[in-house]
C-alpha cells in the first residue's frame, strides 16, 4: 500500500516538473531530489560566501575611492546572495547552522575557483569579468529552475551578477587602455583566471555523475559543456575587443559548429583543487572557521539578551 | 575658505580612515548579518569621504581631486581623530568605537544642516540619513552586548575603558573650529560635548555599562599625529597609488 502512494506521488511529482510547475516547499518531493538540491544550494550558498574572501582580500588596497566603493558594494551583495541562498536550504528542512558546519567540516564544496589567490588588483577585474561571468551563465538557467524558492533566489541574484560582470569587464577595459604595466597586470590575471574559469562548469558531462538526474528534474537546464562552450563563445570577442590574449593556443573559430573550439582542461589540476589541494584552500575555510569561532561569544550574547527581554 | 578645507579634512579623513577599518571585517563577520552591516557602514563612510574630499579639493583649487586627498597625502597630513584609526580588535572594540564616533557624527551633521556654507549642509543632510541608521545599529548592539552574557558584558566594559580616552578630541577646537564658528559655518563643537555625554549615558545606563572614572583624555589625530596603527593603515590604502603613480584605474 505504502509503496503504491510512494508511486503515485512521484508520477504525480514528475509530471509537474515536465509540465513546468514548480515545486514550492510544502509539496511532495523524493528524497533524492531535496537531497540533491540541499546539496546544490547549499554548495551555492557556500560559494558566495567563501567568494567574498578573495575579492575582499583587495577592498583595503584598492586604487580609487570609486573602486573601494564598487568592491565594497559587490562584496555585501554576494553576502546577500549567500543569505538568500541558505534560506533556500532552509525551506527544505535544513538549517543554516548545520548547512555551515558542513562547509567547515569540507562535508560540502564551494566553487573550487575561490581557492586560487588574487594577486594584483587586475584579478578583481578577471574575478569580476569571467568568474561572475561564468557564473551568470549557470545562474541565468536556474532561473527555471524546478524548485521556486531557488528560482526566485536566482531571479534576484542574476540581476546582481550581471552588474557584476560589467564592473569586472570595466576594470579590466581600463588597465588595457592605461600604462604597459596595467596591460600586463590585466593579461597576467587573464592567464591565471581562464582556464579555472572555464573549470568552474564541472565535469565534462560524460563524467559528470549528477548530470542526467538533475536534467530529469529540471534542477539543471543544461549540460555543463553546453554552458562552458557559450561562455568561451561569449568571452573570446569580449577579450579581443580590449586586446586580451586568451591562454589557449588551441582556441579557434569553427565555422561548421558555429562555436568556438578550444583546448583540453587540465582536469587533474580540477580535481586537486576540488579535493583540497588548491593554492588558497587551507586560508579559505581557516578564515570561515575564525569567523565563526571568534563569532560564538556575539552570537550567544545576542541570544541571551533576545531571551532576557522576550515578553 | 582655508579654515573649512582643513575642517572637511578633518571629517573626511574620520569617514575615510574608519570606512578602512570596517572594510578589514568584510567576509569575517560574527554573523552573515553583521557582515552586510559592518559592509554597509563601510560603504557609506567611503560615500562620504568622496563627497566631503570632492568639495575640499574644489576649495583648495590647486587641481587634486578627491583620490589625490584620499590617497596621496603624508601620513601628517590625515587629520582624523585618533578614535577612528584604532584597530577592529574583537567584535565589542568595533562596536563601541562605532558607537562612540555614530553618536558625534549625528550631533554634528545635524547642526551642520543649518551651516551657512551650503555645500557643506548639504554633505550633512546627505550624511545624516545614513548616520541615524549606523547610530541605531550600533546602539542596539552595545545595549546587546552589555546587557547579553558575562563575557560580553566583560569585553564591551572593556572596549569603553579602552576607548574612552580617544572621544574628547572629537570635540577639539583650534583656530580653524573657532573661526568657523563664529562665521555659523559649524556648530561650536564644545557645545556638542554635553548633548553627546547625555546620549551615550542614556544608552550605556540601558546597557548596563559604566563609564570609566578620572580617566584622562588623549588624542592628536586632528593636527596630524597619529597612533602607530595609523602608518599600516595607510600602507595599505596607499598601496597602489604609490607603487603605481599617475596611472587611471
Amino acid at each position: 500500500m505504502e509503496t503504491l502512494t510512494q508511486e503515485k506521488l512521484a508520477e504525480k511529482f514528475q509530471a509537474k516538473i515536465d509540465a513546468d510547475i514548480k515545486i514550492e516547499p510544502n509539496d511532495w518531493m523524493p528524497d533524492t531530489y531535496r537531497k540533491t538540491l540541499i546539496r546544490q544550494i547549499s554548495q551555492h550558498a557556500h560559494s558566495e560566501i567563501v567568494g567574498m574572501l578573495p575579492e575582499g582580500n583587495w577592498i583595503t588596497r584598492a586604487p580609487s575611492l570609486r573602486r573601494k566603493a564598487v568592491l565594497l558594494a559587490k562584496v555585501q551583495d554576494e553576502a546577500g546572495h549567500g543569505l538568500y541562498l541558505y534560506s533556500a536550504t532552509e525551506t527544505l528542512g535544513v538549517s543554516r547552522e548545520d548547512t555551515i558546519d558542513d562547509l567547515h567540516s569540507g562535508k560540502v564544496k564551494y566553487s573550487s575557483i575561490f581557492n586560487y589567490p588574487t594577486l594584483t588588483w587586475a584579478d578583481i577585474g578577471a574575478i569580476g569579468w569571467l568568474v561572475d561571468g561564468a557564473a551568470i551563465m549557470n545562474q541565468v538557467a536556474l532561473c527555471r529552475t524546478s524548485y521556486g524558492p531557488y528560482a526566485r533566489a536566482m531571479v534576484k541574484i542574476c540581476k546582481e551578477e550581471s552588474f557584476h560582470q560589467r564592473q569586472g569587464y570595466e576594470i579590466m577595459t581600463t588597465l588595457m587602455n592605461g600604462t604597459e604595466a596595467q596591460r600586463e597586470m590585466a593579461q597576467d590575471a587573464m592567464n591565471r583566471f581562464w582556464w579555472p574559469s572555464l573549470m568552474m562548469f564541472g565535469p565534462s558531462d560524460a563524467e559528470s555523475k549528477h548530470t542526467e538526474q538533475s536534467m530529469r528534474w529540471r534542477i539543471k537546464r543544461h549540460t555543463n559543456d553546453e554552458l562552458r562552450q557559450s561562455f568561451v563563445d561569449a568571452s573570446v570577442p569580449q577579450a579581443e575587443l580590449i586586446g586580451l590574449k586568451i591562454p589557449d593556443p588551441n582556441l579557434k573559430w569553427n565555422e561548421a559548429r558555429g562555436h568556438y573550439d578550444f583546448g583540453a582542461i587540465d582536469w587533474e589540476e580540477f580535481w586537486q583543487v576540488v579535493g583540497g589541494n588548491g593554492p588558497c584552500n587551507k586560508e579559505r575555510i581557516e578564515a570561515r572557521v575564525k569567523a565563526k569561532e571568534e563569532g560564538e561569544w556575539v552570537r550567544e550574547a545576542a541570544m541571551a539578551y533576545a531571551k532576557k527581554h522576550k515578553s | 575658505m582655508e579654515h573649512t578645507y582643513k575642517f572637511l579634512l578633518r571629517i573626511g579623513d574620520d569617514s575615510l580612515i574608519l570606512g578602512q577599518r570596517l572594510a578589514e571585517l568584510c567576509g569575517h563577520g560574527p554573523i552573515l548579518e553583521e557582515d552586510i552591516a559592518l559592509t554597509n557602514i563601510s560603504l557609506d563612510l567611503i560615500g562620504q569621504a568622496t563627497n566631503i574630499y570632492t568639495y575640499a579639493a574644489q576649495l583648495e583649487g590647486k587641481g587634486r581631486d578627491a583620490d589625490a586627498l584620499a590617497f596621496l597625502r603624508l601620513e601628517h597630513q590625515y587629520l582624523n581623530a585618533i578614535l577612528v584609526e584604532q584597530p577592529n580588535g574583537n567584535f565589542a572594540d568595533t562596536l563601541v568605537r562605532q558607537f562612540f564616533f555614530d553618536v558625534y557624527r549625528k550631533l554634528l551633521f545635524e547642526q551642520l544642516l543649518t551651516s551657512t556654507d551650503e555645500q557643506v549642509a548639504a554633505i550633512a543632510e546627505k550624511s545624516l540619513k545614513e548616520t541615524r541608521y549606523h547610530l541605531k545599529h550600533s546602539s542596539e548592539w552595545v545595549i546587546r552586548l552589555g546587557d547579553g552574557t558575562e563575557l560580553s558584558k566583560e569585553r564591551a566594559q572593556f572596549a569603553i575603558l579602552d576607548l574612552w580616552r580617544y572621544t574628547e578630541e572629537l570635540f577639539y577646537m583650534d583656530e580653524t573650529e573657532i573661526q568657523l564658528a563664529k562665521a555659523g559655518v559649524i556648530p561650536n563643537l564644545q557645545d556638542l560635548k554635553p548633548l553627546w555625554m547625555e546620549h551615550v549615558l542614556s544608552i550605556l545606563n540601558i546597557a548596563t555599562l559604566k563609564l570609566p572614572e578620572n580617566q584622562g583624555f588623549f588624542g592628536a589625530g586632528r593636527q596630524g599625529r597619529h597612533s602607530e596603527y595609523m602608518g599600516f593603515l595607510l600602507a595599505q590604502l596607499q598601496y597602489m597609488q604609490r607603487v603605481y603613480p599617475n596611472m587611471q584605474w
